[in-house]
């Protein structure tokens, strides 16, 4: 089961790690220390508002959120268990780490959805 | 008195020692010589039991691979002089069960290489009177850097994976597939897809990217694992969306 | 084949070495090869404080106004520093190792990995300025 559904999780990291080395630098830059520090002048609530109205941004949002997180499951589950040599827990490993970005994803839909 | 070096070398007799452990040796130093020169001193001069594996001196047969300092080399292009002041260790490759002293048992290596099928399948094959498979330049260019590999182990040695992973194909049969693959004459890739669409295959690989920094010919295994990812995703892809295709 | 050899494979001489838990601290590149992929774990955790932030700004403007004051506690500018470390290491890494992940041929001529690499940095320059402008523009 895992073997067939292996190709399909990599193509998951894949997009997902690419999206998070172009699009996570500049989103960290601003939100965790730019807008804080006022560095720069942070978006109001109203525009923020505005902007996530638009769908095409709400898709962005989506996509920004979800595909990075199967990025880390699928990272995290090949360091876990090739770093401790956790052979015997693969199968837990496996279910925790992929289950955690599917909850965060679910989350993502429902939050965006509402967001409308 | 002329310069010397010391060597701490790996010794094993499986007959007499119940594990490895390091010998030092004082050779001359000179400029010229490799650590498979100062090897075959000690050899000649200093202890004649020393065990370890070489042929062409020129890095062809890739039969001397070792791990010098704790870089897998090849000992017959690793210098003296870009180890001074030493002492330089060697040891048998890692990763690898020692058999004596620096020779390790390829048995399983050799397995996991015939394991792809590295050899040109066809569908069909010509009678001999119809002439030879053609290639255009540009075809061999595709996958002649991975035709390059010359066995020396050298990239399973600096394999995490491999260490920790005993049945992992590894990087030299993965390359060695994709060689075979990326040949306009051969018709089998498919086959070597079934055979390493596993964790013991080209899924076990988590790009720690060793495998091609020590590869003394440049075959670039760990580019050769990645691009069989892909192909392996785009052909899970396809057979997910195209169910009642080719299988 | 495999037959053959099984008798071999755990011939009662040969020395085994196993493999430490530490492996990854024996060497420079595995140390490096962890770090690299333990980034992913500050990736995650960006997502999820882009996440919280979405929520934040779904439940109102005094639950946002909330939300920005927190991301000023040194506790959250400490975390988002280190974060954009580690993604920015993932930034590079990723972008340096494209090259030997995809081979990219052009008139069937193999693209130069620099070329291929560079790319990546051009359109992410491209890509941050335009997010940064589309976020300070009002
Ligand atoms: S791929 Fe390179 S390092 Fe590996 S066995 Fe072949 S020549 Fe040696
Ligand atoms: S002796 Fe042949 S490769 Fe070194």
């Amino acid at each position: 089961m895992t073997e067939r559904l292996t190709p399909f999780l990599w193509i998951l990291f894949s997009l997902g790690g690419t999206i998070a080395a172009f699009l996570f630098p500049v989103h960290l830059f601003l939100g965790g220390l730019a807008f804080p520090l006022g560095w720069l002048d942070a978006p109001s609530y109203e525009a923020l508002r505005g902007l996530v109205q638009h769908p095409v941004v709400r898709l962005y949002l989506f996509v920004v959120i979800s595909l990075p997180l199967f990025h880390w499951a699928h990272r995290f589950r090949y360091t876990l268990y090739d770093g401790l040599q956790l052979y015997h827990l693969t199968v837990l490993i496996a279910v925790l780490c992929y289950g955690a970005a599917l909850v965060g994803t679910a989350v993502a839909a429902y939050t965006l959805w509402n967001l409308a | 008195m002329p310069p010397t070096i010391a060597l701490d070398v790996i010794r094993y007799r499986p007959e007499r020692n119940e594990e490895p452990s390091f010998q030092t040796y004082e050779v001359p130093f000179r400029d010229d010589w490799v650590v498979l020169d100062a090897l075959n001193y000690i050899k000649d001069w200093l202890d004649g039991s020393l065990s370890f594996r070489w042929s062409c001196r020129m890095g062809v047969c890739g039969s001397c691979g070792m791990m010098v300092n704790g870089q897998p080399k090849l000992t017959c292009a690793a210098y003296l002089s870009d180890h001074q002041p030493g002492p330089i260790r060697v040891e048998p490759l890692n990763y690898f069960p020692i058999v004596r002293d620096l020779v390790v048992d390829i048995t399983e290596f050799l397995r996991k290489l015939t394991k792809v099928k590295p050899w040109i399948i066809r569908d069909q094959v010509w009678p001999v009177e119809e002439g030879e498979y053609r290639q255009t330049p540009a075809q061999l260019d595709t996958y002649r850097q991975f035709s390059q590999c010359i066995n020396c182990m050298l990239c399973y040695a600096a394999c995490p994976i491999v260490g920790l992973e005993p049945e992992f194909v590894g990087p030299a049969a993965i390359a060695l597939a994709q060689r075979y693959n990326l040949d306009s004459r051969d018709e089998a890739a498919k086959q070597r897809l079934k055979i390493l669409s596993d964790h013991a295959g080209i899924w076990g690989c988590t790009f720690v990217g060793e495998c091609t920094q020590v590869c003394p010919k440049h075959v670039d295994p760990a580019g050769a694992i990645q691009q069989f990812k892909l192909t392996g995703a785009l052909d899970a892809l396809k057979s997910l969306l195209l169910p009642w295709g080719t299988r | 084949m495999s037959d053959l050899s099984h008798h071999t494979r755990y011939h009662p001489r040969w020395y085994r070495r196993r493999m430490s838990v530490w492996w990854w601290l024996k060497n420079r590149a595995y140390s490096k090869f962890v770090l690299r992929e333990l980034t992913s774990v500050f990736v995650a955790l960006f997502a999820i404080l882009f996440l919280w932030q979405l929520r934040a700004l779904a439940h109102g403007p005094d639950a946002y106004a909330q939300f920005t004051a927190r991301l000023k506690a040194p506790l959250f500018l400490t975390i988002d520093t280190v974060a954009f470390l580690f993604v920015l290491f993932h930034t590079i890494t990723w972008f340096n190792l494209t090259p030997t992940a995809m081979v990219v041929r052009v008139r069937g001529k193999r693209v130069p990995d620099k070329i291929v690499a560079g790319s990546n940095y051009i359109v992410w320059v491209l890509l941050s300025g335009i997010v940064a402008w589309i976020l300070t523009r009002g």
